[in-house]
């Protein structure tokens, strides 16, 4: 017998579990592999550190307050609700924390035109920021149908020097756009870098994104500890791709008396095709290049989804989240529709902080979860946007 | 049953005597259950009465992201026929068992999935199926399919493209059977009016590391009878047209008897590009 030389099959830095990995197309490898060696360099690198936080200093905005929800807390009677204040980041959403990153790494990597998706126009809009302050060209792509929805959106991006290219494919929504984006790659892989806007994706980016993200929870951790002297009871945040909660839970994993909460979008409900909640009401599966938890049919046709909230309508989740499930560190719940909107007007009115419907989400399941508890415990809410974005769509369903 | 005469490797059979020939392959692609499964089951006999040497069909899947606009649309005409991996095999069966031209099967990772591999492989196996490509599963995530796949005697061919590394290159040639499917450009599939200049490079630099091991086909953006011709004289084994009989299916849906037979003549050109002298 001829002795086979098994390549490598090692456990990969890519996998949580058996979720993540390299599901892509073969002209994808190499850039991947460029990236994950190009990040691998540069996240040790001590000027790349500096010269990143230094963005995120006096151009994002960090580091952001943790802020008692005082009136909310009260209102409540139950756990003391603190917030992580990521709506007042340049932009208005953590989205930002990702992108000077991954521009910064770009540039190193001598790429100058960037990718990059986005679905309710937060990540575009962050995209087009970082390349304009870094001297990079963006190109956007955005499903029509997220177009219409987040008008706004597109005008910023296009105030901000970047090109914006409708994405009319499938269900024209977000996983379209990544579709689209992935074809433009596969076609342009010499001189392009795909900035990808969450957790999700083939390997490095789940963990390129966490990483960047990852300060959320650092200042997070370390801001309740000076306020409360000791740990919260609960961690929530909303979960789309996952990139904010997975941001501010990596620091406290390791406290395993601090529960995690990751909230999905309960649209109208869990029947196929009326929410955006994979973890809860999906089946396993490979989409955009890992393997995670997928809204699909019987044969593996990937479902549409509805969310209220533009930037959690995606079918799939960051891997990592899938892991976290299945280990029984982190719990996933979801928020319908009319809850999420319930909490931003409660937000809104108690606090004087409207908060971006997809972090509305966590809002409405803190309330909830406070209620539960003492009045000497704390939970911390990832308010990870601010609602300027959804006045028009809020407008339509909150009667004036 | 047709597994009878599907039990040894008729892809591997089929490179052999078309070299022995002189010609290379002609690898025939179409969408199954495109744009509905008697339109599509009339256009894949068109293929194989043209002279298709292979035929290879695509399970239709909602997130095609190797695939451009063409096959695309197809995938969606197909899904909203209700187009399933389940019947598409059922379909393959019928003309199997009609022809003893070999099938490969192209499927996304997800749909296999859904339905187990193992399951998949059976029933691909029972249908007649002799190969199949999966665009989204690289070799490094393959292995439990692909031991699978030789269990039940399906070719597993795996995918290079013009940056694929030279180690990877050997990995991936050590690895294929029946043929090594050479992506011969930087792109999606879809119609090109002209060869990428990288196809030739590609097909010669895979060409030498194969050393005649696996036979080489390549395609995305092949779709004229000079684009055959070079590719062959350049070395490949074969050329895998897609995306330009799939626009014929497309331009004729309100007429399927024409386009079986603008299919055929299609076919009839482009194999007879194949020949070597």
């Amino acid at each position: 017998m001829k002795n086979h030389v098994e390549p490598r099959t090692r456990s990969k830095p890519g996998k949580f579990g058996k979720y993540g990995g390299q599901y892509v197309p073969e002209t994808l490898m190499e850039p991947l592999r460029a990236l994950e060696e190009a990040y691998n360099k540069f996240s040790h690198d001590p000027s790349f550190k500096k010269e990143l936080a230094g963005w995120l200093d006096s151009f994002a905005g960090r580091p952001t307050p943790l802020y008692l929800a005082a009136n909310l807390t009260r209102r409540i009677g139950g756990a003391r609700i603190y917030l992580k204040r990521e709506d007042l980041l340049h932009g208005g959403a953590h989205k930002i924390n990702n992108t000077l990153g991954q521009a910064l790494l770009a540039r190193k990597m001598g790429k100058r035109r960037i990718i990059a998706e986005t679905g309710a126009g937060q990540h575009g809009v962050a995209t087009a920021m970082a390349c304009a302050a870094l001297g990079l060209s963006a190109e956007i792509y955005m499903g029509s149908e997220d177009m219409d929805r987040q008008k706004l959106n597109v005008y910023r991006m296009k105030m901000l020097g970047a090109k914006v290219h409708p994405v009319e494919s499938g269900s024209k929504t977000l996983k379209d756009a990544i579709n689209e984006a992935l074809r433009d790659w596969v076609t342009n892989v010499q001189d392009t870098y795909y900035l990808l806007g969450s957790v999700v994706g083939p390997h490095p980016y789940p963990t390129m994104v966490r990483d960047f993200q990852r300060v959320i929870g650092k200042e997070a951790r370390k801001q309740i500890l000076q306020t409360e002297g000791k740990l919260p009871k609960a961690v929530v945040a909303c979960v789309g791709g996952g990139s904010n909660s997975i941001g501010i839970f990596h620091s406290f994993l390791h406290d395993l008396d601090v529960d995690l909460y990751g909230v999905e979008a309960g649209g109208e409900g869990l029947l196929p095709g009326q929410n955006a909640a994979p973890l809860v009401a999906g089946r396993e599966g490979v989409l955009h290049g890992m393997m995670t938890y997928v809204l699909q049919d019987q044969v593996g046709q990937v479902q549409t989804t509805r969310s209220i909230s533009a930037g959690l309508d995606y079918p799939g989740v960051g891997p990592e989240h899938a892991f976290l499930m299945n280990a029984g560190r982190a719990k996933y719940v979801t928020v319908s529709d009319e809850e999420a909107l319930d909490a931003f007007k409660n937000l809104s009115q108690l606090e004087g902080i409207m908060p971006a419907l997809e972090s509305a989400h966590a809002i409405s399941y803190a309330m909830k979860l406070a209620k539960s508890l003492g009045t000497k415990d704390s939970i911390i809410v990832n308010l990870s946007g601010r609602g300027d974005k959804d006045v028009e769509i809020i407008a339509k369903h909150i009667p004036q | 049953m047709p597994s009878t005469s599907h039990n040894e490797d008729r892809i591997e059979a089929k490179f052999r005597e078309l070299h022995s020939r002189g010609e290379g392959a002609l690898v025939a692609y179409l969408t199954g259950g495109d744009p509905d499964p008697k339109a599509f089951l009339a256009n894949s006999t068109a293929l194989i009465e043209g002279g298709a040497d292979i035929v290879e069909i695509g399970i239709p899947f909602s997130d095609p992201i190797a695939d451009g606009p063409v096959i695309q649309a197809s995938s969606m005409r197909a899904l909203s026929q209700g187009a399933t991996p389940k019947g598409i095999l059922g379909l393959i069966r019928e003309l199997s068992s009609q022809s003893p031209v070999p099938f490969v099967v192209l499927s996304y990772y997800n749909p296999i999935l859904a339905m187990g591999l193992d399951r998949f492989l059976t029933k691909a196996r029972e249908s007649g199926v002799d190969g199949i490509v999966v665009p989204d599963l690289p070799v490094e995530e393959s292995d439990e399919f692909r031991n699978l796949a030789l269990k039940h005697n399906i070719d597993n061919i795996y995918l290079a493209a013009p940056n694929t590394s030279k180690l990877r290159l050997r990995t991936i040639l050590e690895r294929s059977k029946g043929f090594l499917y050479l992506v011969s450009l930087y792109g999606v599939t879809g119609p090109r009016d002209t060869l990428s200049p990288h196809a030739l490079e590609a097909v010669s630099s895979v060409k030498s590391l194969a050393k005649g091991k696996i036979p080489i086909s390549a395609g995305f953006g092949i779709s004229r009878p000079e684009h055959v011709s070079a590719i062959i004289k350049s070395g490949a084994d074969g050329a895998i047209v897609g995306s330009a009989l799939v626009n014929i299916v497309s331009q004729y849906i309100e007429n399927p008897d024409e386009a079986a037979d603008y299919l055929r003549d299609a076919i009839t050109k482009l194999k007879a590009a194949t020949k070597k002298s």
